[in-house]
């Protein structure tokens, strides 16, 4: 597993409520015997939609996904993680993440931040006004910083 | 699993206590043709590597065809390996089923799988306790699958979280022992990894005599004994429900707590305050293809699912083909009987259930996940809207595009008859 201290990268606004984890990866991708290669069944129902966020150029390279309460709810199934990571996320920001979802996440190096609703919403607004916005999640000072704004964990 | 295994194997480790350990094959086994070799590739793959794997770290296994196979959560407890005071885990996250015996049990990802047949341990925090007390009496054609979804819908999807839950008062201890699994089961879709019910008569006449009961039953029995809260426990959260005035509950949306019951009409987004909720049941009605103001009992059904740890067991497919019983399927409504395990397929062959459900024009099936979560061929099409006694009507969950409604047995066996969402009193 790759140490988690510090990780500065661009935002992704996922706008949803109640993501679960067949959302993340549906049941069909979990028939495989490796932990690799789950990037393509990431959001897979959503992604042959032009306008879902992923799909959209200017937030092809982020690597901080902001999503709304109630993130990774459902099944157990650990690809939720895997296949976020395989794609290149390393941090996932929300107001509520379900109990077994986060624990697996943070077995596999997944860093996943819990901030109020009303910040969550604060950082949409600011990658949706500028995608370039740099995010940094920093462990040892326990900090979400962007732009001017820093809020502890 | 093999990535459980391959952890293990990399570390040079063993199973520490294969006594203590099961296996089955569920989630994605046909339940067709089941002593055929998998048609799957992929699924087959995933079988052979679990069967090798069992083997070679001494677990038991019990495969396609052997007479234990089944819903993981359906095998435990009638093979008498759930019992009172027990910790279980299993790589997923309906094993808050086996609450229903005073089990703390609860589902884990395959990290903590691997660390748990390495270790027999696992680290935990202490999490909150939530009482849960259902008060009254149901109503005839009200079921424990409705007092969950009545649940569900009252705290939502994250109600749970953090805690674990008692099931408490006077309706949940009126419940039969499946009935009690219904509820602890679907814990999980409030957002509580773990579910419970204070063991009692009726959880020690359903243990007696199973396969695995303990040897010294009175002993055991005097211990299960002590596992109930005191009179004056304190609880982070204690909630109440009128068990008397509860009414079937059906699911319109696209998560759990999106449930009304079935007498109500699709919700108006406009009228729900919160933006977020407003925000998820505009999509839900969108993916759902509903309109607001629809009257649920109007939604016609393609397919009807019976089966799932949640309500695979005999006691549902006994509900189910009372209600069926001389009765012909809707027309152009497919509907599919998927028993929880082999045993209790046995045992409805047995009581000829499987005839009645033959003749009604339901396909009757060999044991399994199935179309809980389409990870076999049993799936629903773009578009198809189903009427299921799972656990989970998540977009894409029974199959991509597929519309799913929860209901109980009850509900499921009407609306094959009607072919829209019904329940035995619109019969």
């Amino acid at each position: 597993m790759e140490k988690f201290i510090s990780h500065t990268g661009t935002g992704v606004p996922l706008r949803r409520s109640n993501v679960d984890t067949d959302q993340i990866i549906p049941a069909v991708y979990l028939k495989r015997v490796t932990r690799s290669g789950f990037e393509d069944g990431l959001f897979a129902a959503w992604r042959n939609d032009p306008e879902f966020v992923l799909n959209q150029e200017q937030y092809k390279s982020g690597t901080v996904l902001v999503a709304g309460p109630e993130f990774g709810t459902g099944s157990s199934r650990e690809h939720a993680v895997w296949a976020l990571q395989n794609y290149g996320f390393k941090v996932v920001i929300s107001s509520r993440f379900a109990d077994i979802f986060r624990g697996n996440s943070l077995k596999g190096g997944l860093l996943t931040v819990i901030l109020s609703q009303a910040d969550v919403e604060a950082i949409w607004l600011a990658i949706e006004a500028d995608p370039t916005t740099q995010i940094k999640v920093d462990l040892d000072s326990r900090t979400v910083s962007y732009n001017e704004v820093n809020r502890r964990l | 699993m093999r990535k459980h295994f391959d952890g293990l194997r990399l570390a040079g480790r063993k199973v520490r206590r294969p006594d203590l350990t099961i296996a089955t094959e569920d989630h994605n086994t046909p339940t067709l043709d089941i002593l055929k070799p998998i048609a799957d590739p992929v699924s087959k793959l995933q079988i052979d590597t679990l069967r090798n794997n069992a083997k070679e770290f001494g677990i038991r296994i019990h495969s396609l065809g052997d007479a234990d196979q089944g819903v993981v959560h359906v095998v435990g407890p009638q093979l008498g390996i759930t019992q009172p005071g027990m910790t279980i885990v299993c790589g997923d996250s309906h094993t808050s089923t086996h609450g229903a015996f005073g089990a703390i049990a609860f589902g884990i990802g395959t990290s903590e799988v691997e660390h748990v047949l390495a270790t027999q341990t696992l680290p935990s925090n202490r999490p909150k306790m939530m009482a849960i007390n259902v008060e009254g009496k149901l109503k005839t054609g009200v079921t424990a699958k409705d007092i969950i979804l009545a649940i569900i819908a009252q705290i939502g999807t994250g109600g749970g979280q953090g805690y674990i839950i008692e099931y408490r008062g006077s309706a949940i201890r009126e419940l039969s022992m499946e009935g009690r699994m219904t509820v602890c089961n679907m814990s999980i879709e409030a957002g509580a990894r773990a579910g419970l019910i204070a063991p009692d008569q009726k959880t020690f006449d359903y243990i007696k005599g199973k396969p695995h009961a303990p040897e010294d039953f009175p002993a055991a029995q005097s211990y299960w004994e002590t596992l109930f809260s005191d009179g004056d426990a304190k609880f982070d959260l204690e909630i109440t429900l009128d068990a008397d005035v509860l009414e079937p509950f059906v699911t319109w949306g696209t998560n759990p707590g999106q449930g009304l019951p079935l007498n109500a009409s699709v919700p108006n987004p406009a009228d729900i305050k919160d933006s977020e909720e407003r925000g998820a049941a505009e999509r839900a009605l969108e993916y759902m293809g509903l309109t607001a103001g629809t009257p649920l009992k109007k939604i016609a059904i393609d397919t009807v699912f019976l089966g799932s740890c949640t309500n695979g067991r005999i006691e549902d497919l006994r509900a189910a083909a009372s209600v069926l019983e001389g009765k012909k399927i809707a027309p152009k409504l497919r509907m599919l009987v998927v028993p929880g395990s082999e045993r209790v397929r046995q045992q409805a062959m047995k009581e000829g259930l499987d005839k009645v459900f033959l003749d009604f024009g339901a396909e009757w099936r060999n044991a399994g996940c199935s179309m809980c979560l389409g990870m076999n061929p049993d799936q629903l099409a773009v578009g198809e809207r189903s009427a299921s006694t799972s656990n989970r009507n998540f977009e894409g969950r029974q199959g991509k595009g597929g519309r799913t409604h929860l209901v109980s047995p009850l509900v499921a066996a009407a609306t094959a008859i009607r072919g829209t969402l019904s329940s035995p009193a619109d019969l």
